[in-house]
Parts: structure tokens; C-alpha cells; sequence
């Protein structure tokens, strides 16, 4: 199934494996953040109702 | 109906709700497919070998990294003419994700020159006007998070963004100015005689593709993120005043 990469592998594989971490930690950034940034608003939102 | 409309945060996010799921499915889904074909389906090039493989991450990143900033540059323009704050908190969103594009451009093109060139890194135009577009990346991230108020942080970043908008060009048009340095020329020309064969060509389009959907989805995302927060800083200001 693994293609052969010769004496490039280390470039080829390297490439992919940088590549797809950085995507990786980019969308799990975001969506983490996203997730955080919500419930502090609701929390906020829910204080100021009360609050009048 | 009218594009300004979407200028409203919660009309905005409404929408951008609807839509996320679709473009992130389509972005999972390109990317897979473009990628699982061009690392195990196609060949070999006869002068690049194996290294060929690397040109569905790299092209596709580069040229992100390039569009993010052109995206950045017009919503700015959006904001300095009509003060819509979606359009400011989108540059904003863009920024960390441009930026991951540019070091995953600058990293596999490190890495495919070496074997190639037998280099790492050549203080080339094309290169050079790449490294310095990720250094304006990374001074407009941290000019957004140096300024408390959002207003003048949003104002001073655009005018990072028009000045570091001549690098984005550089980055793009660098090979044709200078007819100089080892990168080539651009791969994916109009001009027949330029472009990769079919057989990298195609797997490549489904890539690129790929990496426009991941970028509009994860721009949708934080552009949200960017609204909620800013709301939440406005709630908590009032309340100190309060």
C-alpha cells in the first residue's frame, strides 16, 4: 500500500507529516477557542440578565 | 438583498451557522481524497522522483498563504471606507490561519529544495518575499493583541495589512520580476507549456480545492469566535461602568 519513496522519504514524509500537524493544531486551536469564547459570553449574557 | 447585510454580526453568524457543517464536510472530504491520491496513486516525476508528492501540500499552501492576505487586504479596505466591524473581525480571524499556510509553504519548501536544489534555504526573491509576508503575519496578530481598544487596533492593522499587501504581491510575482534565484516559475500556468502533467494536475485541483474550503470554513469559525468575543469584552465594560 505505501508508495515507494526511495532515497526521498525523509522529504516526502516529513512534508506530510508538518503539514498535517500544523492543520491539526490549527483547527483544534479554533475550535477550542470557539467552544471557550461561548460559554464566557453565556455566562456574561446570563449575568447581565439577571443583573437587569 | 445586499452583501452588506451579512455586515450584521448576528445575521453573520446565522448564516455562517448554516452553512459551516457543509464547507467543513466538503473541506474534510477534498482534502482526503486529493491528498490519498496524490501521496499512494500517482507516479514518480522522472527528474523529482518521489518529491513530486509534496507539490499537493506546498502549492496548495503557498497559494493560500498568498489569497488569505488578498482576503485580509479587502476586508480592510471594508473597514477603513465602511467601518463594518465584521469585516475588521474577519481579517482578524484570517491572520492565524495565513499563517499557518505560509510556515507549512515555507517548511515543505525547505524540504522538497534540499533534495532538489541541495539547499534549505536560498535567500531567493521568491523565498525572501515569503519569509518577510510571515513576518507581517505575525506583527498584524501581534498589533491586534497589543491594542486594548478594538476600533484603533482595527485601524492600525489594516494599515499593516495595505503595507504588507506589496509583500503578498512580491511573494506571487517575485519569479517574473526577477529572472533570478532557483525557484521556478509558477506551476500552474494558463501557459500549456508551463503547466504539471495531467496525471499530478488533477489530484493537485482536488487539493487546492481542499485548502480554499478548510480556509473559508476555519475563517467562518473564527470570525464568529472574533464576534462572541468582542461582544463579551463590550458586556464587561459596561458592567465596570455599571
Amino acid at each position: 500500500m505505501m508508495p515507494e519513496l526511495g532515497k526521498y522519504a525523509f522529504a516526502v514524509l516529513a512534508s506530510y507529516g508538518v503539514s498535517l500537524a500544523l492543520i491539526v493544531v490549527l483547527v483544534a486551536m479554533s475550535l477550542m477557542r470557539a467552544r471557550r469564547v461561548r460559554a464566557e459570553l453565556d455566562k456574561i449574557e446570563e449575568r447581565t440578565k439577571r443583573h437587569g | 438583498m445586499s452583501i452588506w447585510e451579512y455586515a450584521n454580526p448576528v445575521k453573520f453568524i446565522r448564516t455562517t451557522d448554516l452553512v459551516l457543517p457543509w464547507v467543513s464536510a466538503l473541506a474534510v472530504a477534498a482534502l482526503v481524497v486529493g491528498l490519498v491520491w496524490g501521496f499512494f496513486f500517482t507516479p514518480e516525476d522522472y527528474r523529482q522522483g518521489s518529491t513530486v508528492k509534496i507539490i499537493y501540500l506546498h502549492v496548495p499552501a503557498a497559494m493560500m498563504a498568498i489569497n488569505a492576505w488578498v482576503m485580509m487586504l479587502v476586508t480592510s479596505l471594508v473597514w477603513i471606507v465602511r467601518r463594518h466591524h465584521v469585516s475588521a473581525l474577519a481579517a482578524r480571524a484570517a491572520a492565524p490561519i495565513g499563517a499557518t499556510f505560509t510556515i507549512i509553504a515555507l517548511v515543505t519548501g525547505a524540504l522538497w529544495g534540499q533534495p532538489m536544489w541541495g539547499t534549505w534555504w536560498a535567500w531567493d526573491p521568491r523565498l525572501t518575499s515569503f519569509l518577510i509576508l510571515f513576518l507581517f503575519y505575525l506583527g498584524y496578530m501581534a498589533l491586534w493583541t497589543a491594542i486594548e481598544n478594538d476600533d484603533t487596533a482595527a485601524d492600525l492593522t489594516s494599515i499593516l495589512c495595505l503595507v504588507g499587501s506589496v509583500f503578498a504581491l512580491l511573494s506571487r510575482y517575485a519569479v517574473n520580476f526577477w529572472n533570478q534565484g532557483l525557484h521556478q516559475g509558477a506551476s500552474l500556468s494558463l501557459d500549456a507549456e508551463e503547466n504539471v502533467a495531467d496525471v499530478f494536475w488533477y489530484p493537485l485541483l482536488v487539493c487546492i480545492a481542499g485548502f480554499v474550503l478548510l480556509f473559508v470554513a476555519l475563517v467562518f469559525l473564527r470570525t464568529q469566535t472574533e464576534i462572541r468575543a468582542r461582544r463579551a469584552r463590550a458586556l464587561l465594560a459596561r458592567e465596570r461602568q455599571a
